[in-house]
């Protein structure tokens, strides 16, 4: 199933892949992260995620990996 | 599981100083990402600006010069002749390219110079505080132009990309922006197209790319990203000005 890794420590809580993921799978956290920021957080479920990774390619920080099956 | 999306080898994976939603980051990764697809890390010399840019030397994996205001056409015309094996671009915002360096780039487009120049339009002096620049539009708030701009006193927004493209030594001129997916996408082939001009010696090639300032601007990230395509994207309208060899 298709995934994503978002890593937090890179995050700066813009929420541009919020409004990227036509699925609307990703909110900010309520935790705060060590740059200050309300990190992105993936809420969905792999099978809902299609791994299309337009989160990904928003991202200005390159915090998103995008997992696929061959 | 293959991993379908990851970051450039060009671009080196540090923290960048950029400011939440500053679109400096994903046009950093796109330049990347061509450089990486034409396999131009080992020859690419990176021409660097003053303004937020000025740190591409610490964020690309690849030799940098930094240059003084404005003046990294002027640099990247003395690199390329010097070197015309390497690959060079510049990349430069709008304090920098539309006002401080105007003749630099003018003269390095007339001239016809091998280089491809990455533009950043935001519409501000983003790092000296949010001053007016060039581009900012009428009406627009800055630092500089507290109750707006006023074409009577400031003058009109300045559209590069259009200017550029009437001089003959230019041979590719575009604008694309970052806001929404689609117009990434875009501006990942501009982007890849005016770097395929130098690499097959056609001459001089331009991208302009429309950039949200979310701090300058006074806004969150979500809202600067909206701006871009309902204000700037009216004014400054995204396409291909000039594509001289078809690519």
């Amino acid at each position: 199933m298709p995934r994503i890794e978002i890593d937090e420590l890179r995050c700066k809580g813009c929420a541009l892949c919020t409004i990227a993921c036509p699925k609307k799978l990703i909110a900010m956290s309520e935790q705060i992260n060590n740059l200050g920021y309300r990190p992105a957080v993936f809420e969905g479920t792999e099978v809902q995620c299609t791994g299309c990774a337009l989160c990904a390619e928003m991202c200005p920080d390159v915090a998103i990996k995008v997992f696929k099956e061959q | 599981m293959h991993q379908v999306f990851k970051r450039p080898v060009s671009l080196k994976d540090v923290q960048t100083h950029f400011c939440p939603g500053c679109h400096h980051g994903t046009i950093h990764r796109l330049v990347a990402e061509a450089l990486d697809e034409f396999g131009l890390q080992q020859e690419t010399i990176g021409i660097a600006s003053i303004g937020c840019s000025v740190f591409l030397y610490y964020y690309f994996d690849i030799d940098v010069i930094e240059t003084p205001h404005g003046r990294a056409p002027a640099v990247a015309t003395g690199v390329k002749r010097a070197r015309p094996d390497r690959f060079v671009f510049t990349y430069q915002g709008d304090g920098d390219l539309a006002a401080i360096g105007t003749a630099e780039i003018i003269h390095a487009a007339n001239r016809g110079e091998h280089i491809s120049v990455v533009f950043v339009n935001n519409t501000t002096y983003g790092m000296t505080g949010g001053q007016m620049a060039p581009t900012t539009l009428l009406g627009q708030r800055t630092s500089t132009s507290p109750t707006g701009r006023k074409p009577e006193v400031e003058g009109f927004p300045i559209r590069m990309a259009e200017l550029l493209s009437g001089l003959d030594g230019v041979a590719f001129s575009a604008r694309a922006a970052v806001n929404t997916p689609k117009n990434l996408m875009d501006a990942k082939k501009q982007i890849k197209k005016a770097f395929r001009y130098q690499g097959e010696g056609k001459g001089f090639s331009f991208v302009e790319v429309l950039a949200a300032c979310p701090t300058n601007w006074g806004m969150n990230a979500i809202e600067a990203n909206e701006r871009v395509g309902r204000e700037m994207c009216e004014y400054f309208k995204l396409g291909t000005f000039k594509n001289t060899a078809g690519l």
